[in-house]
């Protein structure tokens, strides 16, 4: 099937995709011992939307050339997207427990060459909207209508590169890059506010030129809203979506714990908040 | 530790810094205009995936030409390296080839990550061509890459170039573009030397030339140091010291076959010149080859010192870090005294 919206009567729902991203993540976690896992969590309903409502893809075909691009700026949370990739049939639901092992094909930090659905390479934050960029450019000379999706987290708002790819997109009046900023306030160094506070977040992008919509990142309708907004705006100008999350989202102690960066999580804790996030099963 | 510098001499005449535009050609020295510029031109007429990209280095970059020729085709990113390099990347993800400038200091030191990650790691079909290299600028550490063949050598999956002379750009560009893969070339720009043609000279990737043989130096150089290495041999010769030049302009991959065979050829002194630090560049480079290969030549090496760098004319500058016809012939005297 080409497009994601295409509906058989018993397609899951959004919110059980969102379940299912939030419970592979949990699992790979459960296999590493360790993992960006509040970030997957919180992040999960914004996968759901793009990959199973927004974007158009061929989950046999991940380089499809009429596919609409993901790029994840953010490559530590690659546990969030193999969850999504494997919920989408582009990566095997089999590769999921070889998550973070030696020769598998879903390192830690996302890698362009060998993983399905990873378009960049991660790990050194700040790339990804600048890729964006050379991509949308590309695109415009084929006069191709995919789009590019570039999630990065609001830490990469620090990194002067992202402010030079937002500008040269509303220079270059990039309407094909919709970007999709996870702000849930937590960086290495602790909430992204005491480290470089970047608010009114909404008016800079859009006095850099951007159409702008500010959602709470875990409201599904709203997310979708707002997905579907940024594809329809008529301006021709680059959009953004800046999405409030909570770290740990459906898990509830994991949403409460301290330090939840790079979380610790007990090994027997791994049950537990696969069990929690079970009571909310939609 | 801050140095205090005194007041200069103002009874003594001065030279004055050439800055950007600098041309290291010498009274007399046969020259062609912007050789990149329109070999450039040349391959996109029949490359309708080439592209052009700059951050706000057209003008100094020779790709004005191009951009004169192709506006299409060409992409200004600002003065904003790190979106320069990885805005190629996205465009090579999207099939086409760039061609991306910006002078060989903030390719190298700024960008450097960008191109390490989006670029060599990815693989991109990226060719990033770079102006100022090494000492061909007085306008001070800030725009003179000294220590750029270093960084990109040590970069996996990166392709480096140090061309010598206009005739081997005009074919550095299209091999450029026939290899698969992202590649680093140092690129000389405005009025460029022409020295090779006159030795029959084809450029082929990953291969040394021996531009001419002689039994007592073994000189080793890429780049505009080996126009300086022919006119060394040529005024060594006046003193019956015969000097062999083999000219290297791919850094890497390196000729490892040819070098090892030359400077095994026992009797003669190998002297690596570079228009580069001497830390990490062609001379490193061919040390530790030569090490490994077990060939123990007499071995020295011209380059510029592990210091940055004044600002000044570049006659002056040349003279005083070594790399100068006169401090060439000088040294080379020296060593084998």
């Amino acid at each position: 099937m080409d497009t994601a919206t295409t509906r058989l009567a018993n397609a899951p729902t959004l919110a059980q995709r969102a379940y299912n991203i939030r419970r592979n993540a949990l699992r790979m976690g459960e296999v590493q011992g360790q993992g960006y896992i509040a970030q997957a969590l919180d992040i999960s309903d914004v996968l759901a939307v793009a990959y199973f409502h927004a974007m158009r893809y061929r989950p046999e075909d991940p380089t499809w050339e009429e596919r609409d691009r993901f790029l994840l700026s953010n490559g530590h949370y690659a546990i969030a997207l193999y969850a999504a990739l494997i919920e989408a049939g582009i990566v095997p639901e089999a590769e999921l427990e070889t998550y973070g092992s030696d020769d598998s094909r879903l390192p830690m930090s996302g890698m362009a060459a060998y993983t399905p659905g990873m378009e960049m390479s991660g790990g050194s934050l700040g790339l990804g909207l600048s890729i964006a960029v050379g991509m949308g450019l590309g695109l415009k000379r084929k006069n191709s209508s995919s789009r590019v999706y570039t999630l990065f987290s609001d830490g990469e708002l620090d990194e002067g590169s992202v402010w030079e790819a937002i500008s040269s997109a509303s220079h270059y009046k990039l309407d094909n890059l919709i970007g999709i900023v996870d702000v849930n306030n937590q960086q290495a160094d602790g909430p992204s506010t005491q480290v470089m506070g970047f608010e009114p977040l909404v008016a800079r992008l859009e006095a850099f030129g951007w159409f702008v919509q500010r959602v709470d990142g875990n409201d599904l309708d709203a997310v979708l809203a707002a997905f579907d907004a940024a594809k329809t705006h008529v301006e021709p100008k680059p959009r953004m979506i800046v999405a409030d999350t909570l770290m740990g989202k459906g898990v509830p102690f994991l949403e409460q714990r301290e330090k939840n960066h790079f979380i610790r999580v007990e090994r027997h804790e791994w049950q537990l908040a696969i069990a929690a996030l079970d009571t909310g099963r939609p | 530790m801050k140095s205090t510098r005194p007041a200069p001499d103002l009874s003594k005449p001065r030279l004055t810094t050439s800055a950007m535009i600098a041309s290291i050609a010498s009274e007399g020295q046969r020259t062609r205009p912007a050789p990149f510029g329109h070999a450039l031109v040349e391959l996109a007429r029949n490359r309708p995936d080439v592209i052009g990209m700059t951050a706000d280095l057209g003008k100094y970059t020779d790709l004005h030409i191009f951009a004169k020729e192709f506006p299409e085709r060409t992409y200004q990113m600002g003065m904003a390296e790190q979106l320069l390099f990885g805005a190629a990347s996205g465009l090579a993800a999207e099939g086409f080839m760039p061609f991306t400038t910006t002078y060989a200091v903030f390719a190298s030191r700024r960008a450097y990550d960008f191109i390490h990650q989006t670029i060599a790691e990815e693989d991109r079909n990226v060719k990033i061509a770079c102006a100022l290299p090494g000492l061909t600028s007085g306008y001070g550490p800030s725009h003179q890459a000294a220590e750029d063949l270093a960084l990109m050598r040590a970069m996996p999956n990166m392709t480096v170039i140090d061309p010598c002379d206009a005739h081997e750009i005009a074919q550095v560009v299209p091999a450029m573009a026939a290899h698969e893969g992202p590649v680093y070339m140092r690129l000389l720009r405005g009025q460029v030397p022409v020295v090779l043609d006159e030795y029959d000279y084809k450029f082929e990737l990953g291969k040394a030339k021996l531009l001419r043989d002689g039994k007592d130096v073994l000189m080793i150089s890429s780049g505009l140091m080996t126009m300086r290495a022919l006119e060394a041999a040529t005024a060594l010769a006046d003193d019956r010291i015969d000097v062999a030049v083999l000219h290297v302009p791919t850094i890497k991959p390196l000729d490892a076959e040819t070098i090892v065979r030359e400077a095994g050829r026992s009797g003669r002194l190998v002297v690596v010149a570079e228009n580069h630090t001497v830390i990490g560049g062609l001379g490193e480079a061919v040390a530790g080859l030569l090490m490994r290969s077990g060939v123990h030549a007499p071995f020295r090496q011209i380059g510029l010192p592990d210091e940055f760098l004044d600002a000044g004319a570049l006659p002056t500058l040349h003279d005083r870090y070594g790399i100068s016809l006169s401090e060439v012939v000088r040294q080379v005297k020296g060593w084998l005294k």
